[in-house]
């Protein structure tokens, strides 16, 4: 009872095969509970259950005149809707493939030719392309131009000029109605 | 001597360069720590442990709340619905400030108890008290942000206090608020402060750990030990103890988080800040209760401000009211007896401070906040003289009692130098 | 030396001076065995549905539910379709529209349920200057919540004898003062329930406790299946951590 014994560091304790078993394994407790706590912490950072419930908009896109366009917000982003006349059309389904940076054909860019729907985000680092207003700059390929660093869209809204890779990125969508479309 | 200590050579490269493996090595690993430790030395890690979940937390609420008046309720309910585990953080956030406490109170209690604040720790206490000074000021500031009933009230009672200063008490509130009552500017810079002080705290507890390393870690003995054989290497003796500690903690923690969240809580605070009505009854989170208790005690403002404060001030002079060589309350048989009763009389105090200010309760309040005081100023400086301890062991590790109460006095008075 | 039952006694009295301090006045309130108390309690998703048509058809025109958006009714079991439905009956400011102008439109899933009032003034200046509580967290808001929520409703009585009662006030056994404001809300067979499930007092009452001890906090359920793995897990690892303490301290001579 009054033995005194030095302990230093290094020193090997006896019983040390289930010693070690049973310390090495509260010290994995520890670690998975961190690594499990860590979890919540990421994810809350994620959207939101009320950001992820506007993901989805109903347009009604009736009012759009031939030749108009129309912003919407979707995402935070925002979204082309253009009601395309007949010269756009044609010369949008006119263009060879391999004359585009991103091939793709018109058809496979729409739901129904008259309306294009695309996410008004440069491909190149994001900024909101002109071309929406009437009185707008539409770029060397009357479409859309984006001022930031010169990249110029067809009337698909595909990249032909500039430093932008992509085409406009087309959003998920469907016709509801004839009249409404459900972006997301 | 550092270099064979690591095998990993890219741990002895840096290490040679910046030693701060042999810091760690040095305060961690194999830092000598009194072998006779007993449960109530786990309380200062988890103090640490509770700073750092706080800090956790709080970085991710701040994520997602808005400091602004008409959104401030709104934005912690978005957390508790909409946000991703946001309950559960939330929930994590407002308990810990609680469990924080309590670890702390502990922890303050056990310094008081085996006299951790005499020579030469009365720096290391000093910044302790310091510690809880500033939390006090996180934790008051914190439970304004939710902008309930509660908060905007207690915010409206806390800063008011400062108007009882003579002269210069209004100039003082107009600038706190930033207004004409709390709104929004306080709101802000409540949230800035929030956010900056934890950080300060975290500042003084390296402080407070370069002092305890300076001369080791008292014990329940409180005589320092003789030699190696009194110690044992921090690592793995009291890391393993700290662990199970603070499994024992977290389960607790676990417990009321997960089954009463709302516990320590106030329902009021679930209202949201009306600044044209007081809630019935309005109190401060439990932790401020025993100084709420003083403040009312006193029937004049600024004396009850003065009470309050002073409550805190006597900690920061205590090593000099009580100087008696005999640090551990086990070998001062009358010191115990009082040491209990004033735990007895710092739990009424938290009773009373819920109560409210009237009849019986106003009487009992001024009972207890005399002892209080009394203990610090009267009782505490004249035990140190007309006591007379219980004979010390010669050394920790010797259970037989060796020297006399004299021999261990002048082995303490020693230190003081 | 202090004793670990002391130090038990001494926190447990830290946590009962706050515990009286939140108690209430004079009134003795029912007290019901719900299915959510307990680590291990649910909530009734039958009993919700119907305090959720209870509050519908009896409260919503009054009360607001400011922080529950139609979305959130999944959780009471109703399908996508459903809550398209129930959404699509209110109507929903919008706007403003490319001509600047605030629109009405049928609501949606994502949208919260719109409060009956305009505003507050116009809360207060249709309940005779009573401001009727937005009632989304009214059992976190009062203490013993879903207690004093079933007592509330099922508390209407005459006054007594020596009790004035004013205009425009009622009295209520568990009322704080017994004078409120709001006129009895539940006279039994108030609504008819698709699950032909009773509707006296006390069983709409105890629906809409289910129902507002949901909106209060639609996380419970998950908070207590979460707590009880998380307190497995830490039960093991302090019984882990005690084990691997022993025996590194198994050398060591306590002094
Ligand atoms: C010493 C450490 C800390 C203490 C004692 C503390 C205390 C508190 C308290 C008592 C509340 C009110 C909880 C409630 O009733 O809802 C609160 C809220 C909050 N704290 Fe802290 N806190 C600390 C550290 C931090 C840090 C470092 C941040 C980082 C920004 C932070 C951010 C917040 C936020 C955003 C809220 C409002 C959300 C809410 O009320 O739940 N806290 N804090
Ligand atoms: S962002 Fe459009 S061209 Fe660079």
């Amino acid at each position: 009872m009054t033995k005194t014994q030095t302990l230093k560091q290094g020193d090997i304790p006896a019983n040390m095969g289930r010693r070690d078993f049973i310390v090495v394994a509260s010290y994995a407790m520890a670690g998975i509970g961190l690594a499990s706590v860590a979890w919540p912490l990421i994810d809350q950072m994620n959207p939101a259950a009320d950001t992820l419930a506007l993901a989805s908009i109903e347009v009604d896109i009736s009012k759009i005149e031939v030749g108009q366009a129309i912003t919407v917000k979707w995402r935070g982003k925002p979204v082309f809707i253009r009601h395309r006349s007949e010269t756009e059309i044609t010369s949008a389904q006119s263009v060879q493939l391999s004359d585009l940076k991103d091939p793709q054909t018109d058809d496979e860019r729409v739901t129904n030719p008259q309306f294009l729907v695309m996410i008004g985000v440069c491909t190149h680092l994001g900024c909101v392309p002109l071309g929406q207003k009437t009185g707008d700059v539409k770029g060397e390929y009357d479409g859309w131009f984006c001022p930031c660093h010169g990249s110029h869209y067809d009337s698909s809204g595909r990249i032909r000029k500039g430093p932008a890779p992509l085409n406009l990125e087309i959003p998920p969508y469907q016709f509801a109605s004839d009249a409404v479309i459900k972006i997301g | 001597m550092s270099a064979d200590k690591f095998s990993n050579p890219v741990v002895r490269w840096v290490d040679h360069r910046l030693p701060i493996f042999t810091f760690m090595d040095h305060e961690l690993n194999e830092y000598p720590t009194p072998k006779n430790l007993n449960y109530f030395w786990n309380f200062g890690s988890l103090a640490g442990i509770s700073l750092v979940i706080m800090i956790v937390t709080g970085i991710v609420l701040a994520m997602s709340y808005t400091p602004h008046v008409d959104y401030a309720f709104q934005s912690v309910e978005r957390i508790m619905r909409d946000v991703n585990h946001g309950w559960l953080i939330r929930y994590i956030h407002m308990n810990g400030a609680s469990f924080f406490f309590i670890v702390v109170f502990i922890h303050i209690f056990r310094g008081l108890y085996y006299g951790s604040y005499k020579a030469p720790r009365e720096l290391l206490w000093i910044l302790g008290v310091l510690i809880l000074l500033l939390m006090m000021a996180t934790a008051f500031m914190g439970y304004v942000l939710p902008w309930g009933q509660m908060s905007f009230w207690g915010a409206t009672v806390i800063t008011n206090l400062f108007s009882a200063i003579p002269l210069v008490g209004d100039s003082i509130v107009t600038l706190l608020w930033g207004g004409f009552s709390v709104d929004n500017p306080t709101l802000n810079r409540f949230f800035a402060l929030h956010y900056l002080m934890p950080f300060l705290i975290v500042g003084v507890v390296i402080l407070h750990l370069v002092a305890l390393h300076r001369f080791g870690s008292n014990n329940p003995i409180g005589i320092d030990p003789s030699g190696p054989q009194d110690t044992v290497p921090f690592h793995p003796y009291y890391t393993i103890k700290d662990f199970f500690g603070l499994s024992i903690f977290l389960s607790l923690f676990a417990a009321t988080i997960f089954f009463f969240p709302n516990f320590m809580g106030h329902p009021d605070n679930y209202i949201p800040a009306n600044p044209m009505q007081t809630p019935a009854h309005i109190v401060p989170e439990w932790y401020f209760l025993p100084f709420y208790a003083i403040l009312r005690a006193v029937p004049d403002k600024l004396g009850g401000v003065l009470a309050m404060f002073g409550a805190i001030a006597v900690l920061f002079i205590l090593p000099w009211l009580d100087r008696s060589p005999i640090r551990s309350g086990n070998f001062r048989p009358i010191f115990r007896i009082f040491f209990w009763v004033f735990v007895a009389d710092c739990i009424a105090l938290g009773y009373l401070g819920g109560m409210p200010a009237e009849g019986i309760y106003v009487v009992l309040s001024r009972v207890a906040t005399a002892w209080y005081f009394l203990h610090f100023l009267a009782i505490l400086p004249l035990l140190s003289v007309i006591e007379t301890p219980r004979p010390l062991p010669q050394s920790l590790s010797k259970s037989v009692l060796g020297g006399t109460a004299l021999a261990g006095a002048a082995s303490a008075v020693k230190e003081k130098v | 030396m202090m004793k670990w039952y002391q130090a038990i006694i001494f926190s447990c009295a830290l946590f009962a001076s706050n515990a009286f301090a939140a108690g209430s006045g004079d009134v003795v309130l029912k007290h019901k065995d719900w299915s959510f108390n307990g680590p291990f309690g649910t909530l009734d998703k039958a009993a919700m549905q119907r305090g959720f048509q209870a509050y519908r058809e009896i409260c919503a025109s009054c009360h607001s539910l400011d922080y529950i958006a139609f979305r959130n009714l999944s959780d009471l079991g109703y399908s996508a379709a459903e809550i398209k439905a129930f959404a699509a009956e209110y109507d929903v400011e919008d706007g403003p529209n490319d001509e600047g102008e605030m629109f009405i439109r049928p609501g949606i899933a994502a949208d919260r349920f719109p409060s009956p009032y305009q505003n507050d003034a116009a809360a207060r200046a249709g309940n005779n200057g009573a401001y009727p509580p937005d009632l989304s967290l009214i059992t976190k808001a009062r203490a013993k919540g879903p207690d004093y929520l079933y007592s509330l409703l099922t508390s209407y009585k005459d006054a007594p004898e020596d009790k004035e009662v004013p205009d425009g006030m009622y009295y209520n056994a568990a009322y704080p003062g017994h004078l409120i404001a709001m006129p009895q809300p539940i006279y039994g067979e108030d609504v008819i329930y698709a699950d032909g499930a009773p509707s006296d007092v006390s069983a709409i009452a105890s629906d809409l406790v289910y129902f507002l001890t949901w909106t209060a906090e639609p996380s419970l359920e998950k908070r207590k299946r979460t707590g009880v793995k998380v307190l497995i897990f830490l039960l093991f690892m302090v019984g882990m951590s005690y084990g691997a303490m022993k025996f590194i301290w198994a050398d060591v001579k306590k002094a």
